[in-house]
């Protein structure tokens, strides 16, 4: 598969990476280089395994096959005299700190209020203290527009809501990288704006992002480059105005169509 | 009257009679005949058990404060209060050990619900009060190696301990179902969110889950305490100085059995009840972030800021 050339390190290193459940395969051998500051947009259907890929980079889920790096590391493994040893938990605990993610169904902790949800990882994980945490949570609520809902516990607040505090929350560890897992697909569609457009704007930071994301109007904007996955494979990747605009494979032309 | 007409009027002007705002319940003669008889029925058997000299009741109240039922009462409330605490302390080392990956951990487990949960509390309680023909000796040693330290069965097991660890093991044995349980109803997404937040499993368990595990661990950990209280009363068969024993010490000399039991009865009563409104309490805290209508500010909070 061919990746731009660059003088930089990847900050994501992807190669041959397969996943099965069981019988099920997953993925067929997925090779991607993510660089430091790029926006990268996964798109392809349900069941081709974007979001399974996305959730073996911060090592939610375990390879079946081939490697993948953050920022130098080997997740989940560690080379020793030439023997790869599996990390123990705590040590895969430490590697995921600098990982922020955003999920699909928000998965803020309910019994938290908004802020108490932002400052938890940078308090107990990052060992900031409380001021300092709280400080610059409110920063990031601020950010995300939020800044009057701090004290509001996630059940007060819209799914919109909810998914922008979940966005602060990641943010608030200064993540190098960030995942979003389907962010905007349980929103209601007039909720689905509010939150890419705060996506866009830590695009436009320099954050380096993986999006996997059925919003081809975000990819579009912003996106530095979108991936194309089916079957388990990356069918078709480049530019955004290339592979939205002039797709070459099948799948991606039948794909996109479906969104004209 | 006037004044909430004024205010529901329909907007043309004029009162609308179907606005529910001023809407009647009609008088129901069945529901208020019921509400009669029955309170009819709960008067009548009060006065009953009020003049009944079989209950004794000039009795009950000589004995009520009496220093040996306040000595048994002490003793059933420590007696609870320690087994309930290293019931739950220990269920809750079994509880995640049961769910744990490890199998040499949950097998364990597994092995220690399925024995004092199988067994009758009654039968353990003897059991440990009668250690001493099976084990005369206890003593720490290494597997098939030499002794550490070691005591006589008979110093070591008192009815007091006998009593203290038959009820917390067998305690500890239902309170690990109950937070397993709990732990079960807590949404996968959870413990994975913590998890891909650096968190280390210890502390997603005790910041993330447990938290959210409680609402559905302290209505039956209630139901335990209240269980447990009265559990006690079977320590008397081991000669330990209980509520129960302390009465039956009572009737067996003055032989008002009835009354003295009543005495018992009512302090069980009371015990439960203040149990009850504490565990009200305990579950509106941990059904905090579950409330909408909780604060002042709720009637906004549908409200979305433009993006």
């Amino acid at each position: 598969m061919i990746t731009p050339v660059q003088d930089k390190q990847p900050l994501v290193r992807a190669r041959n990476v397969h996943k099965a459940f069981d019988q099920l395969e997953v993925l067929k051998g997925i090779d991607l280089d993510v660089f430091p500051g790029e926006v990268v947009v996964v798109l392809g259907p349900s069941g081709s395994g974007k979001s399974t890929f996305l959730r073996c980079i911060n090592h939610l889920e375990s390879i079946n096959r081939g490697s993948i790096e953050v920022d130098g590391e080997q997740i989940g493994y560690q080379l020793k005299k030439d023997k790869l040893i599996k990390l123990s938990g705590n040590a895969i605990a430490a590697q995921r700190r600098n990982i922020g993610m955003v999920f699909q169904q928000f998965n803020l902790y309910p019994h938290m209020t908004a802020l108490q949800n932002v400052i938890e990882a940078p308090i107990g994980v990052h060992g900031e203290s409380k001021a300092q945490a709280t400080a610059y949570a409110r920063e990031l609520l601020q950010k995300v527009g939020l800044s009057d809902k701090a004290d509001n516990y996630p059940r007060q607040l819209s799914g919109g809501q909810q998914q922008r505090v979940a966005i602060a929350r990641a943010l608030a560890i200064k993540p190098k990288l960030m995942l979003f897992d389907e962010p905007t697909s349980a929103l209601d569609p007039e909720l689905v704006g509010e939150v890419l457009a705060t996506m866009r704007d830590l695009a436009r930071q320099g954050l380096t992002m993986i999006v996997v994301t059925h919003e081809i109007g975000f990819a579009k904007e912003a996106a530095d480059r979108v991936v194309f996955m089916d079957g388990g494979h990356i069918v078709e990747m480049g530019k955004p105005e290339d592979v939205i605009g002039n797709p070459q494979h099948p799948r991606t032309q039948a794909f996109l169509s479906r969104f004209l | 009257m006037s004044v909430a007409n004024a205010e529901t009027a329909s907007p043309s002007g004029g009162a609308d009679p179907r606005d529910v705002a001023n809407a009647h319940r009609p008088f129901q003669t069945g529901r208020a005949t019921l509400w009669f008889i029955t309170l009819l029925i709960a008067a009548n058997f009060a006065w009953i058990v009020a003049n009944n000299e079989n209950f004794g009741w000039p009795v009950v109240a000589q004995y009520f404060f009496d220093p040996t039922v306040m000595q048994g009462l002490s003793v059933s409330l420590g007696l609870t209060v320690v087994a309930m605490l290293i019931g739950v302390v220990l269920g809750l080392l079994l509880g995640v050990a049961r769910m744990s990956q490890d199998v040499l951990a949950s097998s364990l487990s597994g092995l220690f619900v399925w024995f004092f949960r199988g067994t009758p509390l009654l039968v353990q309680l003897i059991f440990w009060y009668n250690l001493s023909t099976l084990f005369p000796e206890i003593s720490i040693a290494i597997p098939f190696g030499p002794t550490l330290v070691s005591w006589e069965t008979n110093s070591v097991i008192t009815p007091m301990t006998a009593a203290i660890v038959g009820l917390a093991l067998n305690e500890a044995a239902y309170m690990a179902e109950i937070i397993r349980g709990g732990l079960l109803s807590v949404d996968r997404g959870q413990s994975e969110t913590a998890e891909a937040f650096g968190m280390t499993k210890a502390r997603a368990l005790w910041r993330i889950i447990i938290p959210q595990a409680m609402r559905s661990i302290v209505p039956p950990t209630g139901n335990q305490l209240i269980s447990m209280i009265k559990a006690t009363s079977l320590v008397s068969v081991i000669a330990m100085a209980d509520l129960l024993y302390s009465v039956q010490s009572i009737y067996n000399r003055t032989f008002e059995i009835v009354p003295m039991l009543m005495v018992a009865v009512i302090w069980y009563l009371l015990i439960t009840s203040v149990l009850n409104i504490g565990q009200g309490y305990i579950e509106r805290y941990y059904g905090r972030g579950d409330r909408r209508t909780a604060t002042a500010q709720a009637p906004t909070v549908h409200e979305e800021a433009t993006p």
